[in-house]
């Protein structure tokens, strides 16, 4: 076969990669949110939050179970894909995933079997400690898994010998310069894409006239957090660009589609940049503004993508795009926020019907605000796979194309059905909502699985006489 | 101490892989005594034995696939390579049965496809790691430290032998963890299957000791030589004790000791690989001191693994507490 094998590689690790980051941007936020219902739920004792909590767990549960094992998959695909770059980089970045395994995993495992099991065989304080020790693990999975990438992007604290990566300062390896900024950006992009999920379930409830109060209590808790943490994230979002501007300025010049670094940059709304002609075909754009965000000055000159040969150059139409895409999510979700904000303050969040039909669509908007930013910043990190240190080309394996083609193919095949069923589920549960029969654990022995409320409540309809 | 750091860390990660060869092994083997199952009331009761605990169990292969990437990035170089097929087939077929836990308890009319995936599932993992671990014994053709060989050179008859002698093993530890979590039908068929199943890891055993001396001659040479056959005969002579034990236990409706006598065999074949293989990762080429990481990174993650470790059993010793006791029949969600 004459396909690239570099490019057959890398096709198959971003599909993989981009299947196994919607369930954690999902998972992070879910279980900080759970932990909160029990949290409230301990402090005032309100039927309802229990109610909310368990039913989240429910969902909670399928979406971990994909997370998990999509994540298996990638834990070996960096030596199935990339055993150079297990040799080069190996060194410094491969402690920092034994410690998310070691620090993270096991502790997300343990706790969530209490979580899901436990209902009746713990007590509620040591319940919600176990939601919580959940939401901590999440949350430190991402803080080992973000330095390891950062340090990828604005490598540091190292010295290369032979082509190989060797650590000289710990510190500087995991606080490397990117690493603040991505980790805080992708924190509170995992809590805001929950709180859309959360917020969209309750209007979607309000809509029907269902679950009246843990719709409300859905809305205002989604409302809350989309209006508090949009707008700081817009700001972590033009730090992290700055931060990117100094380290790997030809990532900001494709996402500004700016070829000519002599003159201040224009903000670029539509284009279509044309790699081969270096120039942007049918744009639309507004003079000096590009200067004024990326540079904080309306003369601010920043390099161009001329500047270097068009080798070293990441791919631009995807970077331009997906940036685009994710600060349209990011606008679309701070006018939820705000909008409903301020019907709350009116007191008219509950009954607004303009405002709670098109939210009860929009879902998935986080996820797509999530996978766009993972393409600007892993595209845009291109050529390299560790920047300056190691280029993507240099990295594969010496495996054939044929090889790559064919598992390709079957992770599509085999993710496809997953994710479809899996969609399919979470939004069977979440039409029986909160209410349905509390799972029920029995005093001894193991017991029933988390979905069985929805066997039960369904069992329940077809043969009454049960 | 740059000699000690692998040793030490080849130590620590047989020993996770040990533990997820055990504990996996037991789930694994559940999935592939499934079809065995004659009705969903019996299913149900088999998935809750494991429900709580396989995600954790799982968890160990993780920290093998990392431990390896960390500690021995040239092998794991190599090796991830070197099995491409097989190991992408392992991981789909465990994504599969992963998914199929909670997928199952919600399907109505699907549920029948999920336990497919389910079975299926977990005996083609199982096949799998037999596979990989035949092509690690056989060895690997490396040249200037990468993998160089084709991409079917792990299938050969003996990858056969070892796939289905995994698939075996794994059954034996399932059926065994089922004689202890369930009662009624479900575990009178369980002690059933594993006496069945242990005379099947026995044959297995004996064609895997019996081939490998046979085929390599480093392997001969590793146990038929003085002084080493002075100690190591002992390694047969236990693991027919335990067998004899295992089956004696079982007659006696023990329900404890037959699993941790299947755990005894399979940490018993265990030795036995690490001793016929040691001190190579990627025979007949790389040993732990040449696949090793810079000895810094070694340092660095080993610090953390004192600490982290005791607190890891600990969470285990945990949850197998608090979910300890029968499955019982009806349990499940009807």
């Amino acid at each position: 076969m004459d396909l690239d094998p570099v490019l057959l590689a890398r096709l198959q690790f971003a599909f993989t990669i981009i299947f196994h980051i919607i369930f954690p941007s999902f998972t992070i936020g879910l279980s900080a949110f759970i932990a909160t219902l029990l949290i409230r739920w301990i402090a005032t004792g309100r039927e309802h939050l229990h109610r909310l909590a368990r039913f989240w767990t429910k969902i909670f549960a399928v979406s971990f179970a994909m997370g998990v094992v999509s994540g298996i998959v990638l834990s070996y695909q960096l030596g199935t894909n990339w055993s150079r770059f297990s040799v080069a980089v190996g060194n410094v970045i491969g402690p920092l995933i034994g410690y998310e395994v070691l620090m993270a995993f096991f502790l997300e495992a343990t706790f969530l079997g209490v979580m899901l099991f436990g209902w009746k065989r713990v007590p509620p304080w040591l319940h919600m400690f176990s939601a919580v020790a959940v939401a901590v693990g999440t949350a430190t999975s991402a803080f080992w898994i973000l330095s390891a990438n950062s340090w990828m992007q604005t490598p540091a604290g190292y010295e290369l010998r032979d082509g190989i990566a060797y650590p000289l300062d710990w510190l500087e390896v995991i606080f490397n310069p990117s690493f603040p900024y991505r980790l805080t950006h992708m924190l509170s992009a995992a809590y805001l894409t929950t709180s859309l999920v959360v917020l969209s379930v309750g209007a979607r409830y309000l809509l029907a006239g269902r679950f009246l109060e843990e719709g409300r209590t859905m809305m205002r808790m989604g409302v809350g957090m989309l209006a508090l943490l949009t707008p700081i994230q817009l700001f972590i979002g033009d730090q992290h660009g700055l931060n990117t501007l100094e380290h790997q300025p030809m990532k900001i010049a494709a996402v500004e589609g700016h070829w000519d670094g002599s003159e201040p940059g224009a903000l670029v709304l539509f284009a279509w940049p044309d790699a081969k002609a270096e120039t942007n075909r049918f744009e639309i754009a507004i003079p000096k503004l590009g200067s004024l965000i990326v540079t904080h000055d309306p003369e601010g000159l920043f390099p161009g993508l001329l500047s270097v040969p068009p080798d070293d150059r990441p791919p631009i139409v995807p970077v331009f795009f997906a940036f685009r895409a994710m600060v349209g999510v990011g606008v679309l979700m701070l006018a939820a926020g705000w909008v409903g904000a301020f019907l709350w303050w009116r007191g008219l969040l509950f009954d607004s019907r303009w405002y709670l039909q098109p939210l009860a669509w929009g879902w998935w908007l986080g996820f797509v605000a999530v996978i766009s930013g993972w393409i600007v910043t892993e595209t845009g990190r291109q050529p390299w796979v560790a920047y300056g240190i190691l280029r993507t080309a240099d990295a594969t394996s010496p495996v054939p194309s044929g090889s790559i083609v064919a598992t390709l193919i079957l992770f599509v095949l085999v993710y496809g059905i997953v994710f479809a069923m899996g969609i399919y589920y979470i939004n069977r549960l979440i039409h029986r909502g909160p209410e349905g029969r509390a799972v029920e654990a029995p005093e001894r022995g193991i017991p029933t699985r988390p979905l069985s409320t929805v066997v039960e409540a369904e069992r329940e309809i077809l043969s009454p006489q049960r | 101490m740059e000699w000690y750091l692998p040793v030490i860390w080849a130590a620590l990660i047989g020993t996770a892989v040990a533990l997820y060869v055990v504990l996996d092994g037991f789930d694994l083997g559940v999935g592939i005594l499934f079809p065995f199952a004659r009705d969903e009331r019996e299913r149900d009761q088999m998935m809750d034995s494991i429900a709580p605990f396989w995600d954790g169990n799982e968890t160990w292969l993780v920290l093998g696939g990392a431990g390896l990437f960390v500690v021995f990035p040239r092998a794991y170089a190599i090796i991830m390579p070197a099995f491409y097929l097989p190991v992408i087939v392992m991981l789909l077929a465990l994504v599969f049965r992963g998914v199929s836990f909670e997928f199952r308890a919600v399907a109505n009319t699907s549920k029948k496809y999920w336990n497919f995936a389910f079975a299926a599932g977990s005996t083609l993992a199982a096949f799998c790691q037999g596979v990989i671990l035949a092509g690690l014994i056989q060895g690997i053709k490396v040249e200037d430290g990468a993998f160089a060989g084709g991409t079917f050179d792990w299938a050969r008859p003996f990858a056969i032998l070892c796939g289905l002698g995994v698939v075996a093993g794994y059954g034996l530890l399932g059926a065994t963890w089922l004689v202890l979590k369930t009662e009624g039908v479900v575990a009178e068929r369980a002690r059933r299957h594993a006496k069945e199943l242990l005379v099947a890891v026995l044959v297995f055993m004996a064609g895997v000791s019996l081939w490998t001396p046979l085929a390599f001659p480093r392997i001969a040479a590793r146990w038929f030589t003085a002084p080493n056959i002075y100690v190591l005969w002992l390694v047969p002579l236990v693991t027919a004790v335990v067998a004899v034990m295992a089956w004696r236990w079982l007659d006696a409706r023990r329900e404890v000791l037959p699993f941790l006598a299947s755990i005894a065999l399979f940490l018993l074949g265990y030795l036995g690989l690490a001793i016929s293989t040691f001190p190579y990762l990627v025979p007949p080429t790389l040993t732990v001191w040449e696949a090793a990481a810079a000895p810094a990174s070694q340092i660095f993650l080993l610090l953390g693994t004192i600490f982290l470790l005791p607190i890891i059993l600990g969470y285990y010793g945990f949850i197998y507490w608090l979910f300890h006791g029968k499955v019982r029949e009806g349990e499940g969600y009807h």
